[in-house]
């Protein structure tokens, strides 16, 4: 075995055709794109260099300000409600309903599994208030409020999409740290008990730390769904009103694929990639702080 | 580790699509010296979901009439949703791959870009050759033209004259008489609200019944060639007469004009909402005489819905005769694939799917009726003289747009009726996105 690999022929062959279709799949398009982002055209007129052009429009844009507010502003509102509201559950998973919580488990895992599209036209139908009036507006009727026209202002569509995304993925956070508290060891948490902690210095002192590596990865996956969110977005509002739940991944998709301005397209998506680097590397670095003090 | 990569992969979906795009155009740009124009083995349509008029009158033509066309060429439709229409055109065109005959984009500004590159038979040429040039209407080619920068860009499969259809029965029982200006149609819609009937149903998910009212606004009071000189850079949307005419639009909206959610509406329940009587009045196009004449959709017979130009503007340049009209989706042949056989298709076509879409679909194209058509009812021959009389055509609010102005003014439309976008503020976003570039 050591002789094959060190040979570096054989390291080669190995290797080869993964990297080759890496490369033609992964590295060539992301090099094409960036090669875009410096161009203006499409593939009916062709492309044309233009500098800087798409940078400078970049900055300028209100479109792209506005869009990438509204991405941050999402993500972190969502990233928070979720890892939150799974923490909750876990919580009375473990604690509260203890080897009872089959039934409860699964229902909140349930929305996971329905399709996006799916779970837009629910909350669509839930929030309407025109052609016939939805659930949640005949029950502001119901205790003599008006209704709200929910889709019909940004600021309202827009708290329905979070309520949407945190009811649809929480039942995963869930799961996810559920396993994590499972994994925390009963002695420990008896010992903790005889010492009179109890309650909420329980968790806060035992529970919390000890689930720290768990809730940091839940952070990780959940700040980089959250930041180039799409389908819900399509589904629910399809950016509406106006322009005013256009996430970037939409204005991406929009200005390449509708307007036809490729170049123009690839810049946002490279700022995407920017954002979404940053943010990660942001996380990464605190979550190798924290583990290592932990 | 798994920090980045899901970054990554958001981003495949367009670079892929951008990557295979170009690596097609590549080899095509290659490929492109031998010449390509091999003759078509079939007669190639490619059309969208939605619009199955066309593709259900050329599949009975292609048994009836064209039956010799079909033999030599035979018919083949393939449909896409139309939100995706222009992207596959695009691809399409990138590999030199556009089917002999395809729906030309979803703005005329897409059409005119294939135009450019050679994509698009000229039209006018090859109809004048076939000799079946005199086939098409007057009225439909110069609507064509005013669209497509002057050139017969695209066949009028269908040509749609628009305006206000009402509810007959509503307006009797509220003492209404037909309203000829602007403001007998805001005191007639004040009376029917008073009188618990909603006056208006339009799409605000849809849009654009919400501009064409502000076009429509604009041609009575600023004369046909308003939006022109907006095109042109001659005059801004952001001219106090032009936002007044959004102003005026809003105020619609502001008086609950439009009932409620209104941005929600999409167009099957604007359509329901008139059908069943529950609004007196729809800004359509002709095409709805369709649902119009359907005794299954249409609860309010046909008998009971009267058809209206868009009113005049006291004082206003324009005149109550000038219509919008439009040819629905374009539909146009590709360069490379018209030879002998698709003519022969073309001139079977434009002799006879007037008559065929007509009487089977109750759907008016731009093609002359060489079979005598009764109509269904009243309201499609009010309609049908509309057009044969019509003095001067408009165009729409977007017609001269680019796609992006499009979208924006579409999008922006059910804010400014429900009062979350103020009128300047809706014509200044709007006239941003024209001048974006």
């Amino acid at each position: 075995m050591h002789r094959v690999l060190g040979d570096r022929r054989a390291i080669a062959i190995l290797l080869g055709p993964a990297l080759l279709v890496y490369s033609l799949i992964m590295l060539v398009p992301i090099v094409w794109s960036l090669g875009y982002s410096f161009t203006q055209g499409n593939t009916i007129e062709g492309f044309t260099g233009n500098g800087g052009a798409n940078f400078s429009r970049l900055f300028d844009d209100p479109a792209v300000r506005d869009a990438l507010w509204f991405t941050l502003r999402y993500a972190a509102l969502v990233t928070v409600g979720q890892i939150v509201a799974g923490y909750l559950l876990a919580l009375l998973y473990v604690f509260f309903l203890k080897k009872s919580s089959g039934l409860i488990r699964t229902l909140a895992f349930f929305p996971v599994v329905l399709p996006t599209v799916a779970v837009g036209l629910l909350f669509q139908k839930f929030f309407q208030v025109a052609p016939q009036t939805g659930p949640v507006n005949s029950l502001l009727n119901a205790v003599g409020l008006d209704s709200i026209d929910f889709f019909g202002s940004a600021g309202s569509a827009f708290w329905v999409l979070i309520l949407m995304d945190i009811w649809r993925s929480m039942g995963f956070y869930a799961v996810l740290l559920f396993a994590g508290l499972v994994d925390i060891p009963d002695e420990v948490l008896e010992s903790a008990r005889l010492d009179g902690a109890s309650g909420l210095r329980l968790i806060r002192h035992i529970v919390l730390p000890l689930s720290l590596p768990v809730l940091m990865s839940s952070l990780i996956f959940s700040i980089n769904g959250t930041l180039k969110v799409f389908d819900s977005v399509v589904a629910l509002t399809n950016g509406g009103p106006g322009s005013g739940t256009t996430p970037l991944t939409l204005y991406m998709f929009q200005t390449s694929f509708t307007y036809s301005d490729y170049g123009y397209g690839s810049t946002i998506a490279l700022l995407l990639t920017v954002v979404c680097l940053l943010v990660s590397l942001a996380v990464y670095r605190v979550s190798r702080r924290d583990l290592s003090e932990s | 580790m798994s920090v980045r990569m899901p970054c990554v992969r958001r981003k495949r979906p367009s670079l892929f699509t951008a990557g295979a795009a170009s690596l097609a155009l590549l080899t095509t740009a290659c490929g492109g010296s031998g010449g390509s124009s091999a003759a078509p083995k079939e007669f190639s349509y490619l059309s969208v979901t939605e619009n199955t008029t066309v593709k259900t009158a050329l599949t009975s033509m292609s048994g009836g009439a064209c039956k010799a066309a079909n033999e030599a060429l035979p018919l083949k439709v393939e449909t896409v949703p139309q939100a995706s229409l222009d992207q596959k055109l695009q691809l399409l065109a990138g590999q030199d791959a556009l089917p002999v005959q395809f729906a030309a984009g979803n703005a005329p500004a897409l059409t005119q870009q294939l135009a450019r590159s050679g994509k698009v038979a000229d039209l006018e040429k090859e109809l004048k050759e076939l000799g079946v040039y005199d086939q098409l209407e007057p009225g439909a080619v110069s609507t064509i033209k005013a669209l497509y920068g002057g050139k017969l860009e695209v066949l009028p499969y269908e040509y749609n004259v628009e305006g206000i259809f009402y509810n007959k029965k509503l307006f009797r029982e509220n003492g209404l008489k037909t309203p000829a200006t602007w403001d007998e149609l805001v005191s007639a819609a004040a009376k029917l609200q008073d009188g618990g009937v909603q006056p208006f149903t339009a799409s605000g998910q849809q849009g654009w019944p919400l501009t064409r009212l502000i076009s429509g606004y604009l041609y009575r009071s600023l004369g046909p060639d308003a939006l022109k000189a907006v095109a042109d850079g001659k005059a801004k949307l952001t001219d106090p007469e032009y936002v007044k005419a959004a102003e005026e639009i809003a105020g619609l909206g502001r008086k609950g004009y439009f009932g409620k959610g209104v941005g929600s509406i999409d167009y099957d329940t604007a359509m329901n909402q008139f059908l069943n009587g529950k609004a007196a009045m729809f800004y359509m196009g002709s095409w709805a005489l369709a649902n119009i004449s359907d005794e299954k959709q249409n609860k309010v017979g046909a008998e009971n819905v009267g058809f209206m130009p868009f009113p005049a503007v006291s004082g206003g340049a324009g005149a109550i005769d000038q219509y919008p009209s439009n040819v629905g989706l374009g539909i146009t042949l590709a360069a490379k694939s018209f030879d002998g056989k698709t003519g022969d298709w073309v001139s079977c076509i434009t002799k006879n799917y007037g008559s065929t879409a007509l009487k089977d679909h109750g759907s008016i194209s731009g093609f002359k009726v060489n079979t005598e058509v009764m109509d269904a009812n009243d309201v499609t021959t009010q309609v049908r003289k509309t057009i044969s009389e019509s003095q001067r055509n408009v165009l729409w609010f977007e017609a001269l747009f680019s796609t992006k102005a499009t979208t924006v003014s579409q999008t922006n439309a059910a804010g400014l009726v429900t009062g979350s976008m103020k009128p300047e503020a809706f014509m200044q976003t709007v006239q941003d996105a024209l001048t974006a570039k």
